[in-house]
């Protein structure tokens, strides 16, 4: 089984939405930040970004955060996560920072990622945004923005392939694990 | 996901390009940490990390140490002069009460080429060469090719001198095997007694005139006279060496626009390299020391869990 969920039109909606809920929640967009997290959620607050200045006029600044040395996994595989860039090139300190990522599953990646965070300053507040919420949290975490809820079986993938990988946009729901 | 796949770091012979490429990008996000006011993350917490030095060191110890630190690991410091190695255990004993800690790395330096291989045969824990004897010192190599490639941004065709006494060198005999296998253009630059028998299998040029030696290079690694190795009448005087070998500002104007020197430390000033050099804007002396800790996070980062069964 190999089901498309969100098209590119689909996607194009769904981010605008949450600009707005972004910039509606946070009145304005003064002291926001966008994070994405490494790798979808990079390419997807970008896109926040470009919606979030066509509307408010206002660049909002945008920063990459890598989860990998955080993750609660580690020496439980026989392979590490691979290292990735973080590059937040901005104060976080006193302001809300939006963690964004395109898949919101067991919320053990934005354990980690609050973690990550954390050490790089002390935000007035964290606020989580995701393309896609397919249920099967492991841990007492909820997402502020949420593209498109979608319910899943544990034995289905979601799969988000983005223009910005090479790939045209596209989520995809697929039978089996990866 | 990535792993090096191997248990233990012993050499870089033997070592791909892919694998060694895959510590220097992994070590590039772990020198972002380095820059933060929090410089730890929590990668490897749990894990213990053993320094057994059996020679002198402070650098690489240090090195090593603050790299494990960094990682969240407990770190256990063990030197000859403190251990019961002195009282006449052997060195396999010394290993097996090692392992009864439960640690997961073992760094080790001795004098002897080969007991790092002989510890990794012999133990769970990973085991990472901190410079065995004449033969490797792998994560120096390592953090010499990150170096270089932060500088340079490539290394096919790049032109690399290695000046000084080569015949001692584990530095030069990692940085040889590495960066041959990254496709750099190695000329050894030595007077004949530092030069080892069969060089010419190394694949690489060796000029016996320092000027000849780094006209239009890339690169220059100088390598310490190490005095401590000096017993066989190598080197007859410091100021003779100096004057010939010695890194002076002429002998850098020959090489390229904007090479860069390096040097693994501890330098001695005024015999292999000029203070002049040393401080200039060409040396990136204290910048392989920054990297060096970014590189051995990388090492035990790739390393861990990477358990193979063990070949006793």
């Amino acid at each position: 089984m190999n089901k498309v969920l969100l098209d590119k039109k689909d996607i194009d909606r769904a981010i605008t939405r949450m600009a707005h809920e972004i910039i509606e929640k946070n009145r304005g967009i003064e002291d926001v930040r966008l994070i994405g997290i490494q790798r979808g959620g990079v390419y997807i607050a970008k896109r926040l970004a470009g919606v979030i200045k066509e509307i408010e006029g206002q660049e909002v600044s945008v920063g990459a955060l890598d989860i990998a040395m955080y993750r609660d996994d580690i020496g439980m595989r026989d392979e590490q996560p691979a290292i990735r860039k973080t590059d937040v090139p901005f104060d976080i300190n006193h302001k809300v920072v939006i963690l964004i990522d395109d898949v919101l599953f067991t919320g053990r990646s934005i354990r980690a990622a609050m973690d990550a965070l954390m050490d790089i300053g002390r935000p007035l507040a964290i606020q989580l945004a995701v393309l896609i919420d397919r249920g099967h949290r492991e841990l007492p975490i909820r997402a502020d923005y949420v593209g498109k809820n979608i319910p899943t079986s544990m034995q289905e993938t979601v799969d988000v392939e983005l223009s910005e990988e090479g790939k045209k946009d596209v989520v995809r729901l697929k039978r089996g694990l990866e | 996901m990535s792993s090096l796949g191997i248990k233990d770091l012993l050499g870089i012979k033997g070592l791909s390009r892919k694998q060694i490429y895959l510590v220097l990008d992994t070590a590039a996000g772990f020198k972002d940490v380095l820059k933060r006011d929090i410089k730890k993350v929590p990668a490897l917490r749990g894990k213990t990390v053993f320094n057994l030095f059996f020679e002198p060191s402070t650098r690489t110890r240090t090195s090593f140490e603050l790299a494990a630190k960094r990682l969240s690991t407990d770190v256990i410091n063990f030197s000859v002069p403190t251990s019961s190695f002195v009282k006449g255990e052997s060195l396999l004993d010394t290993i097996r009460t090692i392992e009864s800690y439960g640690v997961d790395y073992i760094v080790i330096r001795h004098s002897s080429s080969g007991v790092p291989h002989f510890i990794a045969r012999h133990s769970h824990a990973s085991v990472v060469n901190a410079g065995d004897g004449i033969n490797e010192h792998p994560t120096q190599a390592l953090l010499d090719a990150f170096t270089i490639k932060e500088k340079k941004g490539y290394f096919e065709g790049l032109k690399i001198a290695i000046v000084g006494d080569i015949l001692h060198s584990r530095v030069a005999k990692s940085n040889i095997y590495c960066l041959r296998e990254l496709g750099a253009e190695l000329r050894i630059v030595a007077p004949p007694t530092f030069v080892p028998h069969g060089i010419d299998s190394f694949g690489v040029e060796v000029y016996f005139d320092a000027d000849k030696g780094l006209k239009d290079v890339d690169v220059i690694m100088m390598l310490r006279i190490q005095n401590e190795r000096q017993e066989g009448g190598f080197l007859p005087s410091s100021d003779e060496y100096s004057r010939f070998w010695g890194l002076t500002e002429e002998r850098l104007a020959r090489a390229s626009q904007g090479a860069v020197v390096m040097h693994p430390g501890p330098m001695n000033r005024g015999v292999e390299i000029m203070s002049e050099v040393a401080d200039s804007t060409s040396s990136v002396i204290l910048e392989q020391v920054t990297n060096g800790v970014a590189v051995r996070m990388a090492v035990l980062y790739l390393l861990n869990r990477t358990r193979v069964t063990k070949h006793v």
